[in-house]
């Protein structure tokens, strides 16, 4: 089936089988910033935005991505510069393995845009659909409240 | 991981839908948020040959509260409950679950309609669905159909659809006076099914008596079960710490759990008790406020 899809950013046609899921799809294009963690719907590895909403795109055919817009890690850059939400997971050691970021970074981009300051249990809430392994959290919910100052202040 | 092929549609109107339904018969099934059904189909546990997909016809993602019952479309998202102002100032007993469903992402994509009709029972909707007396409106090219919510509910993941019908809405009767409703849910970590949860609402008369109870349970019977005796315990009553304990004994006799992973069949029959008894105090609580 053909589908049409804003793929970060830039508009882009394919043809695909219905039985493909919208992240193998992702992958697929070489954007493999999108990660496979469990493969059922459990970690949020897989995160992207749809239309601005963090969802698993393990958890999605790629006919039902058709007409609409995905934001996958690599579109949150701007210009050549990192987003906010970038920045602060590298200045906050956000991350150890690096396997959760960037469904962590865009479910926290997404969090952020619908509130620019969110408390700590805010924060920790947002995320508890995605897994990390290795950080325990804490510099995670640093970073984001580091990306929510910076984002508020400029 | 993925699915065994399958032919797939996205209509754009529900008339459309309903007839590929009834084209299709027994292979098709409806594909919602996808949020149950996707895993299933990539673990082979389900293999439609042809899916419905209905989350491009538009009009199914309202929430209403006009004649008399607070109305969830089919699109409705968990998270679109959560923040809806309309369900808190109708249902006490939907806005506390929709927080607990599952987790936020899981929640920005299925939808309460896809859950009713799953009817799994370690899912938290038909539980409050049947302490609020709910009733599932069905549509198929014949017409629609109301189904309360006790009749819909047949079976572990079983539900009285014929072939052909959609879950068009869910809807519950608003409060005829004074009502309140709470949802207590033990899960081992956030974002996961129930070890036990009660859904618990009561409404008072004029005179401040218990006029209607209702009380169900999950993930402690093959299907989300109401606990009848201890409904019946509590109408007519002056509410009270004796006629809740009463009813929490009960609620827990309704409870027919295992013991598994998530503790043992005894202790959970306890949680049940101990939720009832916390769950008719907050419907109180709310109810009086
Ligand atoms: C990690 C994870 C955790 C979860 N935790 C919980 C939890 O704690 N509590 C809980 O209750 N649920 C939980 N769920 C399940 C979740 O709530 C699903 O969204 C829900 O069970 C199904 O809704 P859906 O819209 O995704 O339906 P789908 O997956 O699209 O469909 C489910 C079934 O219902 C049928 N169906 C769907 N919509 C309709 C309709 N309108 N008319 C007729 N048939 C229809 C489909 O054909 C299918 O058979 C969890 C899921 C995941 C992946
Ligand atoms: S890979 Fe999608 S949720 Fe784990
Ligand atoms: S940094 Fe390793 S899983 Fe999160």
């Amino acid at each position: 089936m053909q589908i049409n899809i804003t793929f970060n950013g830039t508009a882009q046609t394919s043809d695909v089988e219905p039985r493909q899921l919208l992240v193998d799809y992702i992958r697929g294009t070489g954007a493999t910033g999108t990660h496979i963690g469990c493969d059922t719907t459990s970690c949020g590895a897989c995160t992207v935005l749809v239309d601005g909403t963090p969802m698993k795109s393990c958890t999605m055919f790629a006919v039902q991505a058709n007409g609409k817009s995905i934001t996958t890690v690599e579109g949150l850059k701007q210009n050549g510069d990192l987003h906010q939400i970038q920045a602060s997971f590298k200045e906050k050691h956000g991350l150890q393995c690096g396997f959760c970021t960037p469904g962590m970074m865009l479910t926290s981009a997404a969090l952020l845009e619908e509130n620019p300051d969110p408390s700590e249990d805010e924060i920790r809430w947002a995320i508890s659909g995605n897994i990390c392994r290795c950080t325990g959290y804490i510099n995670i919910v640093k970073a984001v409240q580091h990306a929510g100052e910076q984002l508020r202040n400029s | 991981m993925f699915p065994p092929a399958f032919a797939y549609s996205a209509p754009e109107s529900l008339d459309e839908a309903l007839a590929t339904l009834t084209n299709e018969g027994e292979s098709a099934r409806v594909l919602a948020g996808g949020q149950s059904l996707i895993p299933m189909m990539k673990l082979r546990l389900a293999s439609p040959a042809h899916l419905v997909d209905i989350n491009n016809i538009p009009g199914l993602d309202y929430i209403d509260a006009a004649n008399g019952y607070l109305r969830i479309g089919a699109l409705v998202r968990h998270n679109d409950i959560v923040n809806s102002e309309l369900v808190t100032a109708h249902n006490g007993a939907i806005a506390s679950a929709a927080p607990w469903v599952a987790d936020p992402l899981v929640r920005n994509r299925g939808t309460l309609c896809g859950s009713v009709a799953h009817c799994d029972p370690e899912g938290d909707w038909n539980s409050v669905m049947l302490a609020a007396r709910a009733q599932v409106v069905a549509q198929s090219t014949s017409g629609e159909r109301v189904i309360a919510i006790d009749d819909f509910v047949v079976d572990f993941f079983t539900n009285s659809l014929e072939p052909g019908e959609i879950v068009k809405e869910v809807r519950v009767p608003k409060y005829a006076g004074r009502g309140g409703g709470a949802y207590l849910k033990l899960e081992r970590k956030i974002g996961d099914y129930a070890t036990v949860a009660v859904a618990t609402q009561l409404q008072l008369g004029e005179d401040g008596k218990i006029s209607e109870a209702g009380i169900a349970l999950t993930a402690v019977n093959n299907k989300n079960t109401r606990a009848i005796a201890a409904e019946r315990a509590l109408v007519g009553e002056e509410p009270s710490d004796e006629i809740f304990k009463e009813a929490a004994a009960l609620a827990a006799q309704a409870a027919e759990p295992e013991s598994n992973v998530r503790g043992t069949a005894e202790w959970k029959r306890n949680v049940v008790s101990v939720y009832t008894r916390r769950g008719l105090e907050a419907s109180l609580a709310q109810a009086r406020a």
